[in-house]
């Protein structure tokens, strides 16, 4: 699904912040993305995004090589990868339907064509009586909920994200890990960075290990 | 790699979560990606409607002051005026018919008013007093003589004419006195133009700042869509479509006023024709109508500051993805 060749990053003319990486990630796979704060998690999740173009190396996603990527080739690639943001990026202006089904609306799809399958996931991810709130009203771990529900709408065949435990307490941790589990067994390959070591001695799963600017992966 | 107990099954996970009261805007539907309705959306608008207004005034101005310009040129031109000087040995009334038929037999003359000794004497009232007597003062007498328009008599012919058969008699052409209004009906017209350069240049200016402004705070806007898989003409044309109406709604708010405030002016000129003001105004500014060119020009600064409007939005949404991307 992607295959990291001799990848390098850097910003500018700085120093590189990934150095080397040699990895893969494969279909239906669950793995936690970990290191220290400011190891490069981020820019790495940015970097599966297609948000980031590596300074050096090769990136292989979905068999495509994304170097040779038109702007609309990339934005489709996107499609099928699906992202959870540590702040979530709810759009306050709509609802919590409304930006679960951004994703399908971005896609040209209708409405009518695609609101039983937002409701029914809604209603999967505990929100089904706050389809009509607006973001700023609802608590953390509904936003983070929101969110994951987004991400997955369009049934993504990778979900990555992005420190989701990390502005909720351990009991909604362990709660939204679950989620993420039941999202790979059905068949979503999932990538979580994260910090929070007691999170990911909840799940026996591959560790993608950040240390400067390396990974070191732990089958 | 250590764990520790398997997670359960996902059973009813959020029941106990705390659930703030639900503020419910609309159970489903779909409202516009970009908000119609933020703080700084209204802002545009009205900085839209207030440029409009004021470039829109400022076109109306230049139009009606070259519509003024090229009414004095044409109004002195049709006019011209033969002088008959009193000569001794000789009548000036029969000097006066005498030039009088010669104009009047010049083909392209329309119309002929010589002056009367009356008419002349109330000529000079205002610096010699009533009660003169033409009489005892050498003053000339006046014919004045209009051109049919559209015709270009040939004045050079009758001031010679005038000059072999009537001496007294010279014909002022108004030459010099048609330069100096040409030259200054020129300079105004310039000024207008100047100013309504100036005046579009800070519209379009203003605007584009205005509409950049209200831009970054759509960025999160930009970015999610960006992440969710949305090609970059999808976003562009999303927030093209959403200020190309928010332009138009800010530009028919200011174009309408001035609009309406040149239909009031020609109006109120209709109001006050005849009254010894309106006279003046009248001379003055001439018609007081844009004109059906007016108020088209006037519509289509309009349509021209909503495509504004929607090209610095699309311009900086683009800018927006470079740098994301």
């Amino acid at each position: 699904m992607i295959r990291f060749e001799n990848v390098g990053l850097r910003y500018g003319l700085g120093p590189e912040v990934l150095r080397d990486l040699n990895f893969a990630v494969n279909g239906h796979s669950f793995q936690f993305l970990t290191g220290p704060s400011g190891a490069g998690k981020t820019s790495l999740l940015r970097l599966m995004l297609l948000s980031l173009r590596p300074s050096r190396g090769l990136v292989h996603m979905f068999d495509q090589d994304t170097a040779t990527l038109s702007k609309n080739g990339r934005a489709n690639l996107r499609r099928r990868i699906g992202i959870v943001f540590q702040d979530f990026r709810l759009l306050d202006h709509l609802t919590t339907y409304e930006n679960v089904a951004l994703p399908l609306r971005v896609l040209g799809k209708e409405e009518a064509d695609y609101r039983a399958e937002v409701v029914e996931l809604l209603q999967w991810v505990g929100l089904g009586d706050r389809m009509g709130a607006l973001p700023p009203i609802l608590s953390g771990g509904e936003k983070q909920r929101a969110a994951i529900a987004r991400a997955v709408i369009a049934r993504p065949q990778l979900l990555l994200a992005d420190e989701p435990t990390g502005n909720v307490d351990p009991s909604l941790g362990q709660r939204l890990l679950r989620l993420f589990i039941e999202l790979n067994k059905s068949g979503t390959a999932v990538v979580i960075a994260t910090h929070d070591i007691a999170l990911m001695d909840e799940y026996d799963a591959r560790r993608l290990v950040l240390h400067e600017g390396r990974l070191h992966v732990y089958d | 790699m250590s764990t520790t107990e398997p997670v359960e099954a996902m059973t009813e996970p959020w029941d106990e979560l705390e659930t703030p009261p639900t503020v419910v805007r609309r159970l489903a539907g779909t409202a516009p990606i970009v908000p119609k309705d933020s703080i700084a959306g209204r802002s545009l608008a009205v900085v839209v409607a207030i440029m409009t207004f004021l470039a829109s005034l400022t076109t109306g101005a230049a139009m009606l002051v070259v519509g003024a310009a090229s009414d004095w040129q044409s109004e002195v031109s049709r006019e011209v005026t033969i002088q008959v000087r009193p000569a001794p040995g000789r009548n000036i009334d029969t000097d006066v018919r005498a030039a009088s038929d010669i104009a009047r037999a010049t083909p392209g003359i329309a119309e002929i008013h010589a002056f009367t000794k009356e008419e002349s004497a109330r000529l000079v009232e205002p610096w010699l007093g009533a009660g003169l007597s033409m009489d005892d003062l050498p003053i000339p007498r006046l014919i004045v003589v209009k051109v049919a328009p559209g015709t270009r008599p040939d004045l050079a012919a009758l001031g010679q004419l005038l000059t072999t058969r009537v001496p007294p008699a010279s014909l002022d052409d108004h030459r010099r006195w048609i330069e100096r209004m040409r030259t200054m009906a020129e300079t105004a017209v310039f000024a207008c133009i100047a100013v309504m350069t100036l005046v579009w240049v800070v519209t379009v200016l203003s605007v584009t700042f205005a509409t950049r402004g209200v831009m970054a705070t759509n960025r999160p806007i930009v970015e999610v869509l960006h992440y969710v898989g949305a090609t970059d003409a999808f976003i562009s044309s999303q927030f093209q479509r959403h200020f190309l109406i928010l332009g138009f709604k800010g530009g028919a708010i200011g174009g309408g006023i001035a609009i309406l405030l040149f239909a009031v002016l020609e109006a109120a000129k209709a109001w006050f024709a005849g009254t010894p003001a309106g006279d003046e105004v009248a001379g003055l500014f001439g018609s007081l109508s844009i004109g059906v060119a007016g108020y088209l020009a006037i519509a289509l600064q309009i349509i021209f500051m909503a495509m504004v409007t929607a090209f610095a939005s699309r311009r900086t949404v683009n800018g927006t993805l470079q740098s994301i991307d």
